[in-house]
């Protein structure tokens, strides 16, 4: 790598998104700047210069380039650094790329985003998005347990970070946090010990790797935004 | 021996990208038509997980999502690329691609299904912001992807096919020359393009088709 290679990251402190990001980055040994963006009350010149589209984090600036989408960003960062840390996707197998890009499409539109709606929502809306996340993070335990890991996780294996890789990484900056996710789905675990164990090992054992511990931001923080959240969409008790 | 399958259904834009990804590389395939009142086993064993089209097994591996099956294509029959070489540029058309899925057909479906006149005119207005930004994507060029079309022409193709039927269905006025013509222009140009009209569904069925699923004629405005 040339000692010309500017890299800059703009995140925020609780976006998974921007996590996701730093995660891979730290794993494939890469320098960068932070920039921390106040989202709510004034967002960088340059964050609006590099992301007039979108206005918002992560946007990972490469000598100077933007780069956008945080799926997209690893993709970007695993094609670029070739050479630097291990590979975050496989690399010959076009069909274990493909099964990688699926899992992380549904990670994001049928979990990720399904918990914003029970954050966001109430009601009926809010009872259905419960329902919906539950049934998909069942999905996940058998996607997981039939295309990844079909004995299990081996014990100590995100010891070796090489193991974590851009599946890992997707699911871990947000869920890593499940525990302060689920003090607001009431009734349930968001990821159910009994119910989806492969998941729940795998989130557990994530949250665990080094570079994943320090750059996830601390469970009592979480609480209390995700406590935000919740009181701006009932206006009154997050007891809802 | 290659041996590829597609299971689609002649109305779906996204089975429809798969069609027009694999002839632009000349793969051939085997096309099976499903039923989606009357989803068949095949359907729900290749794609138990959302049991939808398009799926594209080959040699007998299965995969679904059309973005994701564009990209599985690009990388396996390297011929005629979709996508651009270059890791930056490849970054780019990837994100405009997930900006016509998320911002442009994502809002279009929004518009198409709302019954409130109020929302219907928020959702238009925040619509055509979204082909605005689309647009100035084009730079001057015949298509998204430069000379030749690519993976963003391919993902916008319910833009520049199946909205001009649904506008005339609906009376809707989102698109229009006078408010986009290098948008329109791109759209005259893509449903031209020798090999897209080969993959687009016949326009007097999905006229009736739109017809019949969006309904009253009150929904007009």
């Amino acid at each position: 790598m040339s000692g010309e290679e500017k890299v800059v990251l703009h995140g925020m402190w609780a976006s998974p998104y921007a996590k996701r990001v730093e995660i891979a980055l730290k794993l494939k040994g890469i320098p960068y700047e932070y920039v921390e963006e106040d989202l709510l009350n004034g967002k960088s010149e340059a964050l609006l210069k590099h992301n007039p589209v979108h206005q918002k984090v992560p946007v990972l600036v490469h000598n100077g380039k933007p780069v956008i989408e945080s799926c997209i960003i690893l993709e970007y960062i695993d094609e670029t650094w070739k050479s630097s840390g291990h590979a975050l996707f496989p690399q010959e197998d076009t069909y274990r790329r493909a099964r990688v890009r699926f899992w992380a499409d549904f990670i994001q539109r049928q979990l990720l985003e399904k918990f914003i709606v029970t954050i966001t929502a109430v009601g009926e809306a809010r009872e259905e998005a419960i329902k919906e996340l539950r049934k998909n993070m069942e999905l996940l335990e058998e996607g997981l347990r039939v295309n990844f890991f079909p004995e299990g996780i081996p014990q100590y294996h995100f010891d070796d970070q090489k193991n974590v890789r851009f599946l890992d990484i997707t699911m871990c900056a947000f869920f890593g946090l499940h525990k302060a996710q689920s003090e607001f789905v009431r009734t349930t675990e968001i990821i159910d010990l009994q119910r989806t164990p492969l998941v729940f090992s795998w989130v557990e054992s994530l949250k665990e790797v080094p570079v994943v511990k320090e750059v996830l931001p601390p469970h009592d923080e979480v609480v209390n935004l995700l406590r935000g959240f919740r009181q701006n969409a009932v206006g009154s008790s997050p007891q809802v | 021996m290659e041996e590829v399958k597609l299971l689609g259904w002649w109305m779906s834009p996204f089975s429809r990208r798969v069609e027009l990804a694999l002839k632009l590389k000349g793969v051939g395939y085997e096309y099976i038509e499903q039923d989606l009142a009357n989803k068949s086993q095949l359907l729900l064993e290749y794609n138990p997980v959302h049991k939808k089209v398009p799926v594209l097994v080959h040699n007998g591996k299965t995969m679904a999502e059309s973005l994701v099956i564009l990209e599985y294509i690009d990388e396996t029959w390297p011929n005629n690329p979709i996508l651009p070489r270059n890791p930056y540029e490849k970054a780019m058309a990837r994100f405009w691609a997930q900006f016509i899925e998320e911002k442009c057909n994502g809002g279009l479906w929004k518009i198409m299904w709302c019954k409130d006149e109020e929302e219907r005119g928020r959702l238009v207005e925040e619509a055509s912001h979204c082909f605005r930004t689309l647009e100035g994507e084009l730079k001057g060029n015949k298509f998204f992807g430069g000379d030749e079309i690519g993976m963003v022409d391919i993902a916008a193709n319910f833009i520049g096919y199946w909205l001009g039927v649904v506008q005339e269905v609906s009376g809707m006025e989102l698109v229009t020359r006078d408010k986009f013509p290098v948008l329109c222009k791109w759209m005259d140009e893509f449903v031209e393009h020798s090999v897209v009209k080969e993959t687009l569904p016949p326009r007097d069925k999905l006229h009736a088709e739109f017809e019949a699923r969006l309904g009253a004629p009150s929904w007009k405005y």
